[in-house]
């Protein structure tokens, strides 16, 4: 475990000291901010609570996480660290972990600085903070999900803009499985797929955190899907190591 | 006592093309290896296999008893390992990466200061260690990989072209430094540099095509009338045309 938490503590460290995190997390806030109070109607509703918030961070999630993880592998690839960090004595799986934690707390100090939008509920009405509590839980769980998809991207390819675009098509997939646009399509045309594209869909699974639900089949889902993409990573690695 | 690096038919394939063709040899505490050949020739295909970053498509490798495609980590552990181009984090200060390889190693609190301090000293890089590598010319760069290798006093040492981009001054250092620490190690650096052959290595194996074509001390390569360099064109060179033409 040490080696592991090794690696994540010198990737955040690598966050800040390049823009990277200062450019993330300001277009973060802002956009969340922005969406939140205009298209999300924050005030005009008259409802104390962050729906409209809830809404929109996986949307934006879908785009800035990829941002993200384009870099994870491929920018060592780039750099030849790659060959520097495998031949230190540590398992493969503990540099992919490694990477993904660095990237996942990333993604939660973001969430963390949204804080003043919940003061701001709380200060202008009388929210069920468990509700917004859980609908946090959701969105952290969500950037997970879109980070492994997208490491597991990165680790294929070399170009950063080949793993950017593919993560966020990939991620766009599993968010959009469960629309209705798509479930009506399937069920009209392939009824059995129409099951299995709600059972993966991100957005199916998040709808349940922000009404306050947490639920154990919900947190199954990710940590099974974390799990899966953080195992093809460190396959891929494996056997592109090299290229 | 077996050897510390024992390597065994090592072969790599890449599609139908061998970089590394059976290649066979072991290295013993004290001596200094030669890697000589080519551009091309498999020297960094030998090591990379060798340091357990490329999986061998035959063959294996062992450093100090450990299988480095059965047991990668006890086999790193045993390994310092400068990569081709030396590669380092640019945003990190040389101490703050000399630190990061030190904890990965597992040395903490004091010991960890004291390593770092030490491979610092060994490869004169404290007058710049809280500089960000990108800052700092080729020549440091190198020796911020080299000081890498050396941190936890392994008892091999595979180096990567160590002297490449170094000055005079600083090449000189370097061959002191590997001389120094031969007696206790089993060191294996590839060059391109012929003069840094004769004046390191107790031995010197020159590869072409992926082949092992000589393995024997440098003094024993001269001594039949010719330079070094003149062993190496008629050995890289002189067989090409014939082999080609077999394949």
């Amino acid at each position: 475990m040490g080696a592991t938490l090794t690696v994540a503590r010198r990737e955040l460290a690598a966050y800040f000291a390049t823009p990277v995190a200062y450019v993330f997390i300001v277009i973060f806030l802002v956009m969340a901010g922005a969406l939140t109070f205009t298209m999300g109607n924050f005030f005009g509703r008259g409802q104390a609570d962050l729906q409209p918030f809830f809404t929109f961070v996986p949307w934006l999630f879908l785009f800035l996480v990829p941002a993200l993880t384009m870099r994870l592998w491929a920018e060592e690839r780039r750099l030849g660290t790659i060959e520097l960090l495998l031949t230190l004595p540590l398992a493969q799986w503990q540099a992919v972990l490694g990477k993904f934690l660095a990237a996942w707390l990333f993604c939660g100090i973001a969430l963390a600085l949204t804080v003043p939008i919940w003061i701001t509920v709380n200060v202008l009405g009388d929210p069920d903070n468990g509700v917004i509590l859980a609908g946090y839980l959701g969105c952290l769980l969500v950037a997970g999900a879109y980070l492994a998809l997208g490491a597991a991207v990165s680790a294929l390819t070399k170009n950063q803009v080949v793993a950017f675009v593919l993560a966020v098509a990939l991620c766009f997939v599993f968010a959009a499985a469960g629309s209705p646009v798509v479930t009506e399509f399937l069920t009209q045309r392939l009824p059995v797929l129409a099951d299995i594209a709600r059972g993966l869909s991100i957005s199916d699974r998040f709808t349940g955190f922000t009404r306050g639900v947490v639920g154990a089949r919900d947190l199954v889902y990710f940590a099974s899907f974390i799990g899966f993409f953080l195992f093809v990573n460190a396959v891929v690695l494996d056997h592109r190591k090299a290229d | 006592m077996a050897a510390l690096i024992e390597i065994e038919r090592l072969t790599k394939r890449f599609g139908g093309f061998t970089a590394v063709d059976d290649v066979s040899f072991t290295v013993d505490r004290g001596e200094v290896l030669g890697f000589l050949g080519p551009n091309g020739a498999g020297k960094s295909t030998t090591m990379r296999m060798l340091a357990g970053f490329m999986p061998p498509s035959a063959g294996t490798a062992r450093i100090c008893g450990a299988d480095v495609v059965a047991q990668p980590v006890a086999a790193k552990r045993h390994l310092g390992f400068l990569p081709e181009g030396a590669p380092t984090y640019p945003e990190m200060t040389v101490e703050g990466f000399l630190g990061f390889t030190g904890r990965i190693r597992g040395f903490r609190g004091g010991a960890l200061r004291d390593r770092v301090a030490q491979a610092m000293r060994l490869t004169q890089l404290e007058g710049v260690r809280l500089q960000p590598i990108e800052t700092l010319s080729k020549g440091f760069k190198r020796r911020v990989g080299l000081a890498q290798a050396l941190l936890h006093d392994p008892p091999v040492l595979v180096l990567d072209e160590p002297t490449d981009g170094l000055d005079p001054n600083q090449k000189h250092e370097v061959r002191e430094l590997i001389r120094r620490m031969a007696p206790e190690k089993a060191i294996v650096i590839s060059t391109h540099i012929l003069e840094e052959v004769a004046a390191v290595c107790s031995r010197a194996i020159i590869i072409a095509r992926g082949r092992v074509v000589v393995d024997a001390p440098p003094s024993v390569l001269e001594r039949e009338g010719q330079s070094l360099e003149e062993v190496f064109r008629s050995l890289t060179l002189g067989e090409a045309a014939p082999r080609r033409e077999a394949a």
